[in-house]
């Protein structure tokens, strides 16, 4: 383990050889001080990696061993086989499908409901928005159980409906959206307006090419909630076919208690397309969750 | 922060300079924009009422009455959910409000773990030096994952006999026998430490940029009166920082109160029912036995208690006139 500790801060600070030259014993030490809390982030992830590789035998085995031997594949092999009751690629594709029409369904509705709410004085407008910000304090425990029968009278228990539209009513995509709008400049609109544009074609076709970095980063965080929720789908996806890859696990764990390699292997599936996004797209969301935060 | 500020500001000087132009051609504009902001804000406001306004006052309504989604009958019993919840020797009684301390134990640590230690965390990162953007993006990495993985992950880490957990400790020469899962209090170990790496980051990401925005003449100012770090970081850190400590204060304390996958996975609620938590108890209660009426009224219960914690978060953080 040591070892892995050492190339890790030697490979942080490989690349600004020069400037570690210049650097005081107490930046170095902090250095090395924030790479060993990395190690501690950084090795469940890649030992559940590594397990997902493993035979069935040596997932249990000890002592632990960071490298797989024999490397195998039979944990996914055994996943993806067809006519199991823990139906992966099936999940997988649920999730997505889910996850990518929620969050183009809170991009748009938020930030149309931002756009007046931002930029245009109304009766109303304040009480409407007080509302808004007011849910963001209403605990979603409470919408659970009446959303339930909603659902269920809307005939869309046990389907992938269920987990797109009830929860896209995004109180904080409104607020986001309406913080990037109050920061255009005033004027913008006016142009547009001196050459007989409507309000809806000032949003399409002035505001909105602005606001692409905003929408982006909503629509990034809304993908990753939706991916990632749990209690919900949990209570509404109720058989394997429809299910998303949340309470998949949940059922692949209670159908596999200590079937380690099976379940690493799922959670590195349901892992890898957020991990992706966050290593290529780590800038816009890490903006936006800190965004969020200090114009709270 | 600065766009309240500006927009704070702006408000009266919109209101003194003469406005160019538009304002004389802008009756028309108006009397469009009367059923223009509403048509904007339609499709949002029919999710909004029909998924989160209406079901608040239908909750309500549904605590109101005995209501199983399973029978057809749903009597109407006024307020006998609530005064069940508060009867001693009642069906629900020991049941929620043993899940109500499992909620109160699990929020008591983590909150204070997690307000203090990203903190820390993010004041070590608040100077520039090589590698800083890769350390943000490993520590922030776990949160992209969701509940459901981190929760089947550390299960496997914490597994009592091969868990790596277990086994590192055994190197150190501490007890390896722990059982992380299926025993109290290292379950409240468990959970609380599981949770804290996996949010650190976004906390530790909010402060981050909360430090950015206190301006650096404020540190200079300070050192020139000669305070050292300490009284640098009491007098001007924690001032800069309180809109950000505010909310983090806050989005940590409903995140915790509202606790369900990591005891859902990790423990099932064990051992017993000892981390059952409020949230586990409440789906539990409305969504597998379908007494939904009692479930209702607990998720108003837990609210006040939410929103009382809330108020209190608020006033604790409130902006002072006079310090001391």
């Amino acid at each position: 383990m040591s070892s892995t500790v050492e190339t890790r801060t030697a490979r942080t600070a490989e690349p600004s050889a020069k400037q570690a030259r210049k650097l005081q014993p107490g930046t170095l030490l902090k250095i090395v001080l924030l790479a060993l809390v990395a190690l501690i982030f950084i090795s469940p992830v890649i030992f559940m990696i590594v397990t997902s590789f493993k035979s069935r035998a040596d997932a249990t085995s000890i002592p632990p061993s960071w490298i797989p031997n024999p490397f195998s594949l039979d944990a996914y092999k055994e996943l993806l086989a067809p006519g199991t009751n823990t139906p992966i690629l099936r999940w997988f594709a649920n999730s997505m499908l889910a996850a990518i029409l929620h969050s183009a369904l809170v991009v748009v509705t938020a930030s149309m409901a931002a756009y007046p709410l931002a930029r245009m004085n109304f009766r109303g407008k304040k009480i409407v928005f007080a509302v808004i910000v007011a849910t963001l304090l209403v605990p979603p425990v409470i919408l659970v159980i009446p959303n339930y029968l909603l659902v269920s009278e809307l005939g869309w228990l046990n389907s992938l409906v269920a987990i797109i539209v009830p929860t896209a009513a995004s109180a904080f995509g409104v607020f986001f959206m309406r913080q990037f709008f109050i920061s255009l400049p005033d004027d913008l609109e006016e142009a547009a307006r001196i050459d007989g544009a409507n309000r809806f074609q000032m949003f399409t076709r002035i505001i909105l090419p602005l606001a692409k970095p905003a929408m982006a980063t909503l629509a990034l965080l809304a993908f990753l909630g939706n991916w990632n929720d749990f209690l919900w789908p949990v209570y509404v996806l109720f058989t394997p076919e429809v299910q998303t890859l949340p309470p998949g696990l949940s059922t692949l764990q209670s159908a596999n208690a200590v079937r380690y390699d099976l379940l690493m292997a799922g959670a590195v599936v349901a892992s890898v397309p957020v991990l992706a996004l966050f290593v290529f797209l780590q800038r816009f969301i890490i903006e936006g969750v800190s965004r969020s935060g200090v114009k709270g | 922060m600065t766009t309240l500020k500006e927009k704070e500001g702006g408000a009266p000087a919109r209101k003194g300079a003469p406005r160019p132009s538009g304002r004389s051609s802008s009756g028309e504009i108006r009397r469009q924009a009367a059923a223009t902001p509403w048509l904007f804000l339609a499709p949002y406001l029919v999710l909004f009422v029909a998924f989160v306004l209406v079901p608040i006052v239908f909750g309500a309504w549904i605590s109101l009455h005995t209501w199983d989604y399973t029978r057809p009958l749903k009597p109407f019993v006024g307020l006998e959910n609530y005064t069940e919840l508060f009867t001693p020797d009642s069906r629900q009684f020991s049941n929620f409000w043993g899940s109500m301390q499992a909620t109160g134990i699990f929020t008591l640590f983590s909150v204070p773990l997690l307000l203090v230690v990203p903190l820390a965390v993010a004041l070590l990162m608040a100077k520039k030096f090589p590698g800083r953007n890769l350390f943000r993006a490993i520590y922030f990495a776990p949160y992209v994952l969701g509940v459901a993985v981190i929760g089947v992950m550390w299960r496997y880490l914490l597994d009592n006999n091969i868990g790596l957990v277990n086994y590192y400790l055994g190197l150190l020469g501490l007890p390896n026998d722990i059982n992380w899962t299926t025993s109290t209090p290292a379950a409240w170990v468990a959970l609380v430490g599981v949770t804290v790496w996996w949010t650190l980051g976004f906390n530790a990401v909010i402060y981050l940029a909360g430090l950015q925005d206190i301006p650096a003449e404020l540190y200079e100012a300070a050192r020139m009166d000669g305070a050292g770090p300490w009284q640098q970081f009491v007098n001007v850190t924690i001032p800069g920082l309180r809109p950000v400590l505010s909310f983090v204060t806050l989005t940590t304390l409903i995140a915790s109160v509202n606790m369900f996958g990591q005891s859902y996975l990790l423990t099932q609620g064990g051992p017993g029912r000892e981390t059952r938590t409020a949230i586990y108890q409440i789906a539990d209660t409305g969504l597998r036995n379908f007494q939904m009426g009692s479930a209702a009224a607990m998720s108003y219960v837990l609210t006040v208690f939410l929103m009382a914690l809330s108020l209190l978060v608020f006033w604790l953080f409130r902006e002072r006139k006079d310090p001391r």
